[in-house]
């Protein structure tokens, strides 16, 4: 118990604050995700082939190569890229992104793809009348998605979206690889300098199982919520 | 665009796909038994056998994989007891402590496929067999598993490209598999794009193949319920 005192002695204030990057990553590369999923949904519902196309590759490419070959693309390739952006525009000094930003992009771009699916199928499953109906009651395009689609699409989307979550926060131990210290690199370093493994390793797993416990009762919450009058 | 790397660096990462496959077939083959018994005892009346195999795969379920493969790698070699008995011998191989971790970790989830599965059957079928004088043996074996089977076929099919990505973590404890020869080849001529198209192309290659070969399956042993 005393290696997990707060304070200089233990390693409980450094887990906690561990656990806490953990669900800033977490939730950081679900919103980065989610903003893909907001341009690849409506490219994989289109009635352009060349759109679809698009749409395919991307969430067939993310959700086909092991998450950590994405993370190790981000983590080799993401200054490069961002030097040669910044090259074209006369700027030719190192540029180095750290690894929270390389880390949440790499995890929510592969979150993103399970968002851009689960939000296709939603979209999918909800009757073609409704469309029909609220184009006929002459509301308007944005009046259509915010007020119609979107609250019947949410009540279908959010069990799906709560595995999509669970998915994206087990990915985020990946990114202990880039040397950003969230719950699986501070365990790393506790094992290191403590030469105890397997105390530090399994509290990792407690921790994450924590954290999904959590966020499970909590996503239950806003399904009961969603599902109001079902 | 380095072309000539691309080139020169296809024979290498094939070569460690090898390792890959044999990760991701070890992996399932113990992992499919690890389910189906976890499924059955899921199904078992009793609470506590019940409760345990829940508990198994919440556990499994519920934490990343790469902290059960460093559980097993790292710290189960630091009891000293282990070092003396014949477990020894598979647990200091960093190959079989992925195999062990992938095993463990797709057990859980193949078990909750096939727990549905069962569940799903209609307990119509299991009458209509009872009626007719079948034994409960040949009931399970002859009516339940082969329906439990192809009922779980589309998650299964899912489950094996989850854990072929998954045996990309092998990396992560020293192996040379497919991403940990890339990860090498990236780190030494920092092309990343390259051989990212390269070993990125080989493992959607699998996963094309694993797709199709699951919907031979399901069209093969679809039936009319």
């Amino acid at each position: 118990m005393e290696l997990l005192a707060f304070g200089k002695t233990g390693w409980g204030d450094e887990l906690f604050y561990a656990t806490l990057m953990t669900i800033a990553v977490s939730i950081t590369a679900m919103l980065v995700g989610f903003f893909f999923a907001l341009i690849f949904t409506p490219l994989k519902l289109s009635k352009y082939k060349t759109l679809n196309l698009v749409g395919n590759f991307y969430t067939t490419v993310i959700r086909g190569v092991p998450e950590l070959l994405v993370i190790y693309l981000f983590f080799f390739g993401g200054s490069g890229a961002i030097m040669y952006v910044a090259s074209i525009f006369g700027y030719y000094e190192y540029i180095e992104i750290n690894s929270f930003i390389t880390g949440s992009m790499a995890i929510g771009i592969i979150s993103g793809a399970y968002s851009t699916e689960v939000f296709r199928g939603a979209i999918q499953s909800i009757d073609k009348g409704q469309f029909e109906a609220a184009k006929v009651l002459g509301i308007n395009k944005f009046g259509q998605f915010y007020k119609i689609i979107l609250p019947q699409m949410l009540r279908l989307a959010i069990p799906n979206l709560s595995n999509v979550w669970q998915i994206t926060l087990k990915d985020t131990s990946l990114i202990s690889v880039t040397g950003l210290v969230e719950i699986m690199r501070q365990s790393y370093i506790a094992a290191g300098s403590t030469r105890d493994p397997l105390f530090f390793y399994s509290f990792a797993a407690v921790l994450y199982l924590l954290l999904t416990y959590v966020s499970m009762k909590l996503i239950n919450k806003l399904e009961v919520k969603y599902s109001r009058g079902y | 665009m380095d072309f000539d790397l691309m080139i020169t660096s296809f024979p290498k990462l094939l070569g460690a796909t090898v390792v890959t496959l044999k990760l991701l077939s070890a992996s399932l083959f113990f992992g499919l038994f690890l389910g189906l018994f976890f499924a059955i005892l899921r199904l078992n009346k009793n609470i506590f056998i019940n409760k345990f195999a829940y508990g198994y795969s919440y556990i499994f379920r519920g934490t990343p994989l790469l902290v059960q493969i460093f559980i097993i790698y790292f710290g189960l070699g630091q009891i000293e007891y282990l070092r003396t008995t014949f477990l020894w011998v598979i647990l200091k191989e960093p190959y079989w402590c992925a195999i062990i971790a992938f095993t463990l970790n797709t057990g859980a989830y193949t078990s909750e496929i096939l727990r549905s599965a069962f569940q799903t059957i209609k307990p119509g079928i299991i009458e209509a067999g009872k009626s007719l004088g079948i034994s409960n043996k040949v009931i399970f074996y002859k009516i339940q598993i082969p329906i439990a089977i192809r009922q779980s076929l589309p998650a299964y099919g899912n489950e094996i490209i989850l854990m072929m990505k998954g045996t990309s973590l092998a990396s992560t404890v020293t192996l040379m598999d497919l991403t940990g020869v890339a990860k090498y080849i990236i780190s030494t001529t920092f092309k990343p794009i390259e051989v990212f198209i390269v070993a990125g192309g080989i493992y959607l290659f699998m996963t094309f193949i694993i797709h199709n070969v699951i919907k031979y399956l399901e069209k093969k042993y679809s039936f009319q319920q």
